[in-house]
């Protein structure tokens, strides 16, 4: 017995004396090149200048306009359709219809949620609409709008609110059932009146996953609004930005192509890393809620 | 004490069941005590005792199938600021809010006082809990142990009838542990505040409370009540304390592995 589990061997007792002397760095502040390659801002800017030069270099290579024009090319027709004003008031334009959108599908989203999280009928139907609804794709419904709200922003602003409508109310009601039974029973244990319940607990505790939803809608509406105005084109009002790719591919002004979407992907970064982000920082990152 | 005065909380042949998916259970059975004002009154039993849920019936979050629970004579129906709970998980101060809007937060939603008041009461426990350093911080900045702190003062600063600790400090490492209960003796001494106690822990209930209250396992019966000094002493029988618990609360299983193993 004794071969197979030997005793560990008898060891004496060590003690030892510490001090930190003759370790060196036991913490020194970062160098300025080490804070500026762990700062993530700066490095995505680096990413955007090389990708800008590879795009510049093949242009230039492929020498044809009228497939490929080179980044300086597009800088130029940006800025001409800048200075004229064409490009903001498409961009206005744009965005008017799509806060439209927007807004409505976050005020639909917020009584259907409602209903959904004060009714069982309301959570059924909630999940059987976004079961069907979210799957398809807002642009196939744009043929219907157009026949049932004519050739006007009514038609966009209904795609839109399909496109935003789902996704927000998904993720806000996932957000309110996942709110922990602990910060419940808190609210509760104060007193909070339904109202309060819901603006003091619920909403905050719900808030990851909101922000989460409100992205996705806005991605979505974003992509949805430039591709119906390719569609619908233009009414009396103007048009937008979708409307003025169109109309520059019309003509074949490639370029000016090009700079139409370069504004939709510049919006597009600022909204997710100005707006999103800020409000993020602001809100569930500094509540460690979100790392 | 002499028991002809009233007491504050009245608990009356308290029989409590819930439902999981496919069982009703049964979490005690027809408990009965009373709590004086400035008791440090423990729980204690084996997990599955339904202590937990009979402090949450107290709290007024589970209605008894059976008996009534009184508090000042008033039969207690639903969740009030009168009954504050202080929970073990680390996760009951709401984490977008600071300690001291956590604290403040407790005061003026159940309307107790104004936004300037809740703001000072809230520091003077921030400070009786030795945490005014961490007044502005957001609660996922803190310790475990600091987590709970929050949560004692936010519990105290409502100035409840009774405070109901559920395992407070269960979550904690032994050394914080044993820190926070001297705390906690510490705050009750300075304000004789009354608490209702819920733990598993023998030596905890010893050391915690002046009286405890033993629950058998599935479904919760009451086992006795036993006086206690906070100092684990020999009694009259020449047994310490938590022998005397550990063998009142296990006999029967004692027995039963002895029978087996015989």
């Amino acid at each position: 017995m004794a071969d197979v589990h030997p005793l560990p061997p008898a060891r004496p007792e060590v003690i030892y004396q510490v001090s930190t002397a003759g370790i060196g760095v036991v913490q020194r502040p970062l160098s300025l090149g080490q804070k500026l390659a762990s700062h993530g801002g700066l490095r995505k800017v680096v990413v955007l200048i090389v990708l800008a030069l590879i795009w510049e270099g093949y242009g230039r290579w492929l020498a044809n306009d009228l497939l490929f024009p080179t980044f300086s090319a597009t800088l130029v027709a940006f800025w001409n359709s800048f200075v004229t004003g064409e490009l903001i008031k498409a961009t206005w334009y744009s965005m008017k219809v799509l806060f439209q959108g927007y807004a409505a599908g976050l005020i639909l989203a917020g009584l259907l949620t409602a209903l959904a999280s004060a009714t069982r009928v309301g959570a059924d139907l909630l999940e059987v609409l976004t079961a069907m609804f979210n799957p398809l794709p807002s642009i196939a419904l744009l043929p219907l709008a157009m026949i049932w709200f004519g050739l006007g922003n009514a038609g966009i602003i209904f795609v839109l609110i399909h496109a935003v409508l789902w996704s927000v109310a998904l993720n806000t009601h996932a957000g309110f059932r996942g709110v922990s039974p602990t910060w419940r029973m808190v609210g509760q244990n104060y007193g909070l009146s339904s109202f309060g319940y819901v603006t003091r607990i619920l909403i905050p505790g719900a808030f990851p996953s909101i922000l989460t939803g409100l992205k996705i809608g806005w991605a979505f509406a974003w992509r949805t609004l430039i591709a119906a105005e390719l569609v619908f084109g233009a009414n009396s009002g103007g048009g937008g930005l979708g409307w003025y790719i169109f109309q520059s591919k019309n003509s074949l002004e490639i370029p000016s192509v090009f700079a139409g979407l370069l504004t939709v992907i510049l919006l597009g970064l600022v909204v997710e890393n100005f707006i999103f982000l800020t409000a993020e920082k602001m809100t569930v990152r500094r509540w460690g809620m979100q790392t | 004490m002499s028991v002809g005065a009233n007491p504050l909380l009245a608990v009356k042949g308290v029989t409590l069941q819930y439902q999981t998916r496919d069982h009703l259970v049964t979490a005690t059975y027809r408990v009965s005590f009373d709590i004086y004002k400035s008791d440090r009154y423990v729980i204690l039993g084996p997990s599955g005792c339904g202590k937990s849920t009979l402090l949450k019936a107290v709290g007024g979050f589970i209605r008894p199938v059976e008996g009534e629970i009184h508090l000042n004579d008033v039969s207690i129906t639903k969740p009030g600021p009168d009954r504050v709970l202080v929970f073990q998980e680390f996760d009951q101060l709401l984490p977008w809010k600071t300690v001291k809007q956590n604290i403040a937060f407790a005061l003026t939603a159940s309307g107790k006082m104004n936004g300037k008041e809740a703001d000072q009461r809230a520091l003077h426990y921030i400070d009786m809990v030795g945490l005014t350093k961490f007044a502005d911080n957001y609660p996922h900045t803190l310790s475990g142990g600091m987590k709970q702190r929050v949560a004692i003062a936010r519990g105290m600063a409502m100035e409840p009838a009774i405070l109901l600790m559920d395992e407070p400090f269960a979550a904690l490492d032994a050394l914080t542990r044993a820190k926070m209960q001297e705390e906690l003796l510490q705050l009750w001494e300075d304000t004789k505040f009354t608490v209702l106690f819920v733990t598993h822990s023998i030596t905890e209930a010893v050391r915690v409370g002046n009286r405890i209250l033993l629950l058998s396992a599935h479904p919760g019966q009451v086992k006795g009540e036993i006086n206690s000094t906070g100092i684990d002493d020999i009694g009259a029988d020449g047994k310490l304390l938590s022998d005397r618990i550990e063998h009142l609360l296990f006999e029967q299983q004692i027995a039963d592995r002895s029978t087996t193993h015989g």
